[in-house]
């Protein structure tokens, strides 16, 4: 069974539950650095966050226990599933990545266009036209109308903003 | 083909660059060419908030740019947040910033690295005053009264203040070591806040900027006691019942020799140049001339100082001084 | 009744072409703001700002507040037609809001949320016409021990009623407390969790985590499901509003218990947020269906938005008698009032009348107009999620992107808006409950902060929570609402073995 899947629920729940631990961990040491006493004044900045990381700990060491004595072995995702996500997260990143490299406004076009041609399988006229103008529509909103800066690149440099 | 391009462009950026340099030299101007962000190192409602979009409403109305000016508001990490913005847009000389006491008290309660030596020092707009307030429905009526009834009970009398080791609870601290008074210091987000919690009676005393508590004040809700500042404020008009901000005395008349004034200046980032900083002067000095201004500076009762240049890096040098000074004594540097 | 006549004047001195004009301007302007997460209302009034100095401070006043409601309206169309909550007191109506449009029933909700708002607005208003200088007397009462039980009834009557594992529940709601205690910590100014990591130092921001969480989240959990949002070929219906307002009459109960509930929130320090999740955890409870809360329940709208909008509406009131901005629109409103030389604070009611009740009439006829006009576009958005989801996914994500940027400006936020997405989807298909974790990571900060206070006040002592009648009644409340469902099971179970 487990081979139909990339990933069973067991197997994410431990995964989850293993970095909420870990989470809870680093929170209460960080917090017992700083101070997690109840103070001459009421709590120390550590206090609260210490017994917050104590709690997530404690409630995903329940849930991480529990999982690994279920042997349900139901799918996570299955593979046409994963792929699909895939298909959106991984230009997200990209486009994410892009941002920081060469503004919003090229990133947002190069990443509508690719996912209505990849995955809409849009013809490239129509994607060539959402694909400028919503980049031109978000830049005459927020950079001339609200002059709400965004991050932008050298073609915006080149053209003087 | 494409590295040869990139190389012409550069040498005629360079080429462009050299121009600029010898023109600018000889008409001795620059002028923004983009929307200029004005950062604002505290929240909304703030005082500095409330002089930064002052500004922003003087310059658009009285069209003293051609580039638009937009108010940024970068609170977070007690300021470090606009002050790190700052000092990382090197060259970027559309960028201005506000100050507070926090230009001085969070590099030196947290340890985050920044100094106002990061930045480019542009112009003193005011200094800002501090006044001891206590609810109008006490008995208090001199800083005497008060104080003497703070050291009969320590630690029962709550002082509320903006933040945590930053001006209030230093000014907080300064009076505890000069009279051996003892307050519980109870910190809040704001200073809008700070008063109304002292209209309701929720704290004994604030050390509120006048801007922040002069509405109460002529209400009739609080009483002013006295001002932290060798001199009386300069203004005689009346603003509630036979008081003006000129009848409140000293604190130093009373007895308490505490002084703190608090920066209202504005820094530009780094790499600046010259032409940069004038242009920005030149600016402030027009912003300085409205009338606009002067009642602003007239309501919220600004110590209206006005410094640039060398004189003004002394002053912000001396101050930061201060406050290390200041800090050390209460205990409020950051460990590491 | 001097307000009445008060109020009458204040009539007259708004109905004039011109002042309705600015109106309209301002609600359209406002419903563009509130559509798009990357732009809150703060900028649309600051930007609007210097363009009314030549106007009078009246009609200024009447299009930058106009701007407030519109971008209030139109907080709830992004919530739910992509489950992205544009301002804080929209993350309630994603609930059941998206849930409904899923169904293809995303007019009826549109318009269940727009007359919710407008009936909360407008009880709120009229509440402030007749009671302000009460209402001001009455925030007052409010320190920090008050604040912090309020914080508390907010929790106990949110928590505890789900579904979902509560082991789940508890890791899901410390985690969103534990994001909330990054950054400094105001009470001392010391760093926590941050590791020598400088971004960090400003925490997370609930908007980010918001946008990841929800927004992407549901749009990889749609891409997983196969590329079509559900219902999205629904038929759009032009009588959907008159259909809707059928049903309406019938949540009366809620619609008023909400309203209350977000008049006490908005004029104590509370504000919109706590109150649109509190209204929407009462609705629940005391619902005969709760089982149909998220799940796309016409009542679920309903409680938050009218919640929300009553305490958008009534904190107007401490902003004008106190001075206390009670969310940045209404700190750079306050900015404003000071350029053209009105001081908030206790006498602007004695000094200003006329600027005062022209400012109340123009939220009558403001919440009117507002809600005519945002009625008329639910067709139009409702068409929205006709485009096919290959065009409108990228979009959205691109629009996140902006919003996530805007908040502070920073790249960091943007890839961190992509990871609360995995997280988001993860948690969403595990039945970790992120409901909670909002809740924790909006509030978690003021409520440590105002618990702390307390503590200073009390030397150390819970008692403080039981040191007045005001503040002892809230805390018993909360205290109340948690254990109120075991209470419910004990007596049930007791009746039981008796029977």
């Amino acid at each position: 069974m487990e081979r139909d899947a990339p990933v069973t629920t067991r197997m994410m729940e431990l995964i989850t539950a293993g970095v909420l631990m870990t989470i809870g961990a680093v929170v209460m040491i960080d917090s017992w650095r700083i101070g997690a006493q109840w103070g001459e004044f009421g709590p120390q900045s550590g206090y609260f966050p210490f017994y917050i990381g104590l709690l997530i700990f404690g409630s995903s060491l329940v849930v991480f226990v529990s999982a690994l004595f279920t042997k349900a072995t139901t799918p996570f995702v299955g593979w046409t599933g994963l792929g699909r996500v895939l298909q959106m997260l991984v230009p997200a990143v990209v486009f994410g990545f892009l941002v920081w490299l060469i503004g919003i406004y090229v990133a947002s076009a190069v990443f509508i266009g690719y996912f209505m041609r990849r995955v809409g399988r849009y013809a490239w006229h129509l994607a060539a036209i959402v694909s400028v103008g919503v980049p031109v529509a978000l830049f005459v909103l927020f950079e001339i109308w609200f002059l709400v800066p965004l991050p932008k690149g050298p073609l915006e440099d080149m053209l003087g903003y | 083909m494409r590295s040869a391009k990139q190389i012409f462009a550069m040498g005629g950026a360079l080429a462009a660059a050299l121009a600029l340099f010898v023109t600018t030299d000889a008409v001795a101007q620059w002028k923004p060419t983009r929307t200029i962000e004005f950062i604002v190192p505290a929240g909304t409602g703030g005082g500095a908030d409330q002089m930064a979009r002052m500004i922003q409403g003087i310059v658009q109305k009285h069209n003293l740019m051609d580039q638009p000016l937009v108010v940024i508001n970068k609170s977070g990490g007690a300021g470090a947040e606009g002050f790190l913005d700052v000092k990382g847009s090197r060259n970027n000389p559309h960028k201005i910033i506000i100050t507070l006491s926090n230009l001085f008290t969070t590099p030196l309660a947290t340890g985050v690295p920044f100094s106002w030596r990061d930045l480019t020092p542009v112009a003193m707009l005011a200094l800002d005053e501090f006044v001891l307030w206590v609810n109008a429905e006490t008995p208090y009526k001199t800083p005497t009264e008060y104080i003497n009834a703070v050291k009969k009970e320590p630690g029962k009398y709550k002082m509320g203040g903006t933040g945590s080791k930053q001006e209030d609870q230093i000014i907080t601290v300064a009076l505890e070591r000069a009279t051996g008074a003892k307050f519980t210091y109870v910190p809040y987000r704001g200073g809008g806040e700070v008063a109304v919690q002292l209209v309701g009676k929720h704290v004994d005393s604030t050390v509120n900027n006048p801007i922040e508590a002069v509405a109460q004040w002529r209400a009739g809700q609080l009483r002013p006691l006295c001002v932290f500042d060798t001199k009386r404020i300069a203004l005689t008009d009346k603003i509630a019942g036979n008081m003006g901000w000129g009848d409140i005395p000293t604190c130093a008349e009373t007895g308490l020799k505490i002084d703190y004034v608090m920066l209202r200046g504005i820094f530009m980032s780094p790499g600046a140049t010259k032409d940069q900083v004038d242009f920005y002067v030149g600016l402030f000095q027009k912003v300085r001339a409205t009338d606009e201004w002067k009642k602003f500076m007239a309501e919220g009762a600004f110590n209206t100082t006005f410094m640039t240049g060398d004189d003004y890096r002394k002053w912000v040098e001396a101050n930061e001084n201060l406050h290390r000074d200041l800090m050390k004594e209460a205990g409020f540097l950051a460990a590491n | 009744m001097e307000e009445l006549g008060a109020l009458l004047h204040g009539f007259a001195v708004v109905i004039t072409p011109y002042n309705l004009l600015m109106m309209l301007i301002g609600i359209t302007l406002g419903i563009l703001i509130g559509v798009l997460p990357g732009l809150g209302g703060a900028n649309g009034v600051a930007i609007l700002l210097p363009l009314t100095f030549s106007m009078s401070p009246t009609s200024a006043i009447i299009m930058l507040s106009c701007i407030y409601w519109g971008a209030l309206f139109g907080g709830a169309i992004t919530s739910i037609l992509f489950n992205i909550p544009g301002e804080p007191w929209s993350v309630a109506t994603t609930f059941d809001g998206h849930p409904l449009s899923k169904q293809g029933r995303s007019g009826e909700a549109l318009t269940a949320a727009f007359t919710s708002s407008f009936v909360g607005a407008f009880l709120a208003v009229i509440l402030v016409t007749f009671l302000s200088p009460l209402i001001a007397k009455f925030a007052l009462q409010f320190g920090p021990p008050e604040f912090f039980a309020i914080q508390l009834l907010t929790f106990c009557s949110f928590v505890g009623m789900g579904k979902e594992s509560p082991f789940k529940t508890i890791a899901a709601m410390m985690l969103g407390f534990a994001l909330a205690a990054v950054g400094i910590d105001t009470m001392t100014g010391q760093l926590r969790l941050i590791f020598g990591w400088h971004e960090l130092l400003t925490g997370f921001h609930f908007l980010i985590a918001v946008i990841g969480l929800f927004g992407v989240g549901e749009i990889l959990l749609t891409m997983e499901e196969g590329l079509a949002f559900k219902g999205a070929s629904a038929g759009i219906n032009t009588r959907v509003v008159l259909d809707t307002w059928k049903k309406l009459p019938k949540y009366w109960v809620t619609s008023l218990r909400s309203a209350a509930i977000g008049c006490w929130m908005g004029v104590t320090p509370g504000g919109a947020t706590p109150a649109s999740f509190m209204s929407y955890g009462l609705a629940k409870r005391f619902s005969p269906t709760p089982d149909k809360f998220g799940r796309g329940s016409v009542e679920g709208v309903v409680a938050p938005e009218t919640a929300a909008h009553a305490a958008g509406t009534s904190a107007l009131v401490p902003m004008l008698t106190l001075g206390i901005p009670g969310s940045p629109t209404a700190a750079v409103l306050l900015g404003g009032l000071l350029i053209w030389g009105l001081q908030p604070g206790p006498l602007l009611f004695v000094e200003q009348k006329d600027f005062v009740w022209g400012l109340i009439a123009s939220m009558y006829l403001g919440n009117i107009a507002g809600l005519i006009v945002v009625l008329t576009t639910v067709p139009l958005f409702a068409a929205v999620l006709r485009v096919p989801f290959s065009i409108i996914a990228p979009i959205i994500i691109v629009i996140c992107a902006v919003g996530a940027y805007t908040v502070k400006n920073a790249m960091i936020d943007v890839y961190m808006m992509l990871i609360f997405g995995i997280v988001g989807y993860v948690f969403k298909k595990l039945g970790y409950p992120l409901a909670p974790m909002v809740l924790a990571l909006v509030l978690g900060d003021m409520a440590e902060t105002a618990f702390r206070q307390s503590m200073l006040f009390s030397q150390g002592s819970v008692g403080v929570f039981w040191s007045n009648p005001l503040v002892g009644s809230i805390s018993t409340l909360a205290v109340v609402t948690l254990f109120w469902p075991l209470l419910q099971r004990a007596v049930g179970f007791l009746r039981g073995k008796a029977g």
